[in-house]
């Protein structure tokens, strides 16, 4: 049996810490040490994007770092994207545009575009569609998803220009 | 599940002694975008893990003695933000920021890409191209090591026990220089070259090309500098008898493997295609 290693970081502006085994990866310790269910382990290789959060201010998969590599780290999940109860842009674009169906990769998809938004605030349909090319999504065609994110941008573009 | 043992060294003397006293089974660790998918499939086993993402010098770009010193584990997203670099090695850049997804990019690292020794790394043929060296840190001391000499087979690097990748150091670049990387996949993003090529040139006032570097990936079982297509441009401008040397002088070099992803002759031909267009993109910029 492994020895257990003690991580502190901070998730979604709160101060976390937990007890891990060196094997687990960051997924397992949000998962299953911190009940933080919404990043999801679709693939485990990297190839689906379900697990995306942010580390650091880098969008990242969360299947491919470990949990103790997460010491000192400022991570946030889907858990910190509606704030006060109120929803994100992007999250309200999702819910109009129905850019989801079994769910499974919209959290994973909702992170990565927030990070797309933030690095560029006015992304071209193909920038938005390269960006999100690491997040798989089986029901929707990514259709609805890239207008949602694309109305979305136009939402906080305006948001920015009234305040 | 075998005790693991985690270590966050910040010195290289320290990853060198962990790496040391792991023995066989220990693994450096950079963006762990390959090595911790291959432990998650029980391909790789590994008792220690030496995560040299804090060593000092380990992350980073800068600039030095008119050319740029990155640190071996520095993400594809930190490389791809840095504009005197992409300015000066558009090419190698961009070979770089093809690695995977942007999730990948967050993590994935120059050193991690050429020391997981597959054949199809994207950025390898680049650096090749480049004429970059690793600044190898080991038991001995540092050594300085040309990208071409690090990997021996396809999982396979010549570092010895204890030695890992600190850096690498791309040379000054001259006046007239140019560099551009291409690859074939079947898809547009997310897949594994079929093939690759680097290329990187620097040309006379006059306009012809005073020096060229010319490397193949996915055609051999480790990417290959091809001093042969390098010459054919040597003392030419860019024309039709010139490209139609470098196409032979690439086919000549393959050795490819067949398989689902190409034939050999699929892969033979395409990397002649590649190192022509890679080539007048090198030559547009060196131009520029
Ligand atoms: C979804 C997905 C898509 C991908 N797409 C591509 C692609 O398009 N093109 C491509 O080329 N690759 C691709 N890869 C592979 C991988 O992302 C790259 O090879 C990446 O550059 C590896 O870097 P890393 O820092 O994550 O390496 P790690 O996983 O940390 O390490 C890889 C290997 O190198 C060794 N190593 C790491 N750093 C050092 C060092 N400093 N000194 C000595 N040894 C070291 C490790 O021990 C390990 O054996 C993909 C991977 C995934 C998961």
């Amino acid at each position: 049996m492994s020895r257990k290693t003690h991580v502190t970081t901070t998730v979604n502006g709160d101060a976390a810490e937990f007890l891990t085994d060196p094997h687990a990866t960051l997924l397992d310790a949000l998962r299953d040490d911190l009940r933080l269910t919404g990043a999801k382990e679709g693939c485990g290789s990297g190839d689906c994007g379900a697990c995306s959060v942010m580390v650091d201010g880098r969008l990242v998969c969360a299947c491919l770092m470990l949990a103790v590599e997460a010491e000192g780290k400022r991570i946030e999940t889907i858990e910190g994207m509606a704030q006060e109860g109120e929803l994100h842009p992007l999250q309200t674009q999702f819910l109009r545009h129905a850019a989801l169906q079994c769910g499974f990769c919209t959290p994973g998809i909702l992170v990565a575009a927030k990070a797309l938004l933030e690095a560029n605030p006015n992304p071209t349909e193909v920038e938005a569609r390269f960006w999100l090319a690491g997040n798989l999504c089986r029901c929707t065609g990514y259709d609805k998803i890239i207008r949602a994110v694309m109305d979305a941008a136009a939402d906080m573009r305006q948001e920015r220009r009234a305040s | 599940m075998a005790d693991l043992n985690y270590v966050a060294p910040t010195t290289a003397e320290a990853a060198v002694k962990a790496l040391l006293a792991g023995g066989g089974m220990a693994r450096v660790l950079a963006g762990g975008t390959d090595l911790l998918v291959q432990m998650r499939s029980g391909r790789l086993t590994p008792e220690t893990i030496v995560d040299v993402k804090a060593v000092a010098g380990a992350q980073g770009i800068r600039q030095e003695a008119g050319g740029f010193v990155i640190g071996a584990a520095t993400s594809g997203a930190v490389i791809g933000e840095h504009a005197a670099l992409s300015m000066a090695w558009p090419g190698l850049v961009e070979a770089t920021n093809l690695i995977g997804s942007t999730q990948v990019q967050g993590r994935a690292s120059l050193a991690g890409n050429l020391c997981n020794a597959s054949p199809a790394a994207d950025s390898v043929p680049a650096m090749i191209a480049a004429r970059a060296i690793c600044v190898v840190v080991g038991p001995n001391g540092t050594r300085e090591v040309a990208v071409e000499a690090i990997c021996v087979g396809p999982g396979k690097t010549s570092l010895a026990a204890g030695e890992f990748i600190l850096e690498f150091r791309l040379p000054a670049r001259p006046a007239r220089s140019g560099d551009a990387y291409l690859r074939s996949i079947p898809r547009t993003e997310m897949d594994i070259a079929v093939v690759g090529c680097g290329v990187n040139l620097t040309l006379d006032t006059d306009g012809t090309c005073a020096e060229a570097h010319v490397a193949l990936g996915a055609v051999a079982p480790t990417a290959l500098l091809v001093e042969a297509a390098g010459a054919a441009l040597v003392g030419r401008k860019l024309d039709q008898e010139a490209l139609d040397r470098l196409d032979a002088a690439a086919r000549a070099a393959c050795r490819p493997i067949d398989d689902k992803r190409g034939t050999v002759e699929y892969r033979t031909r395409i990397a002649g295609v590649l190192a022509r267009r890679a080539v007048a993109i090198a030559w547009q910029r060196a131009g520029a």
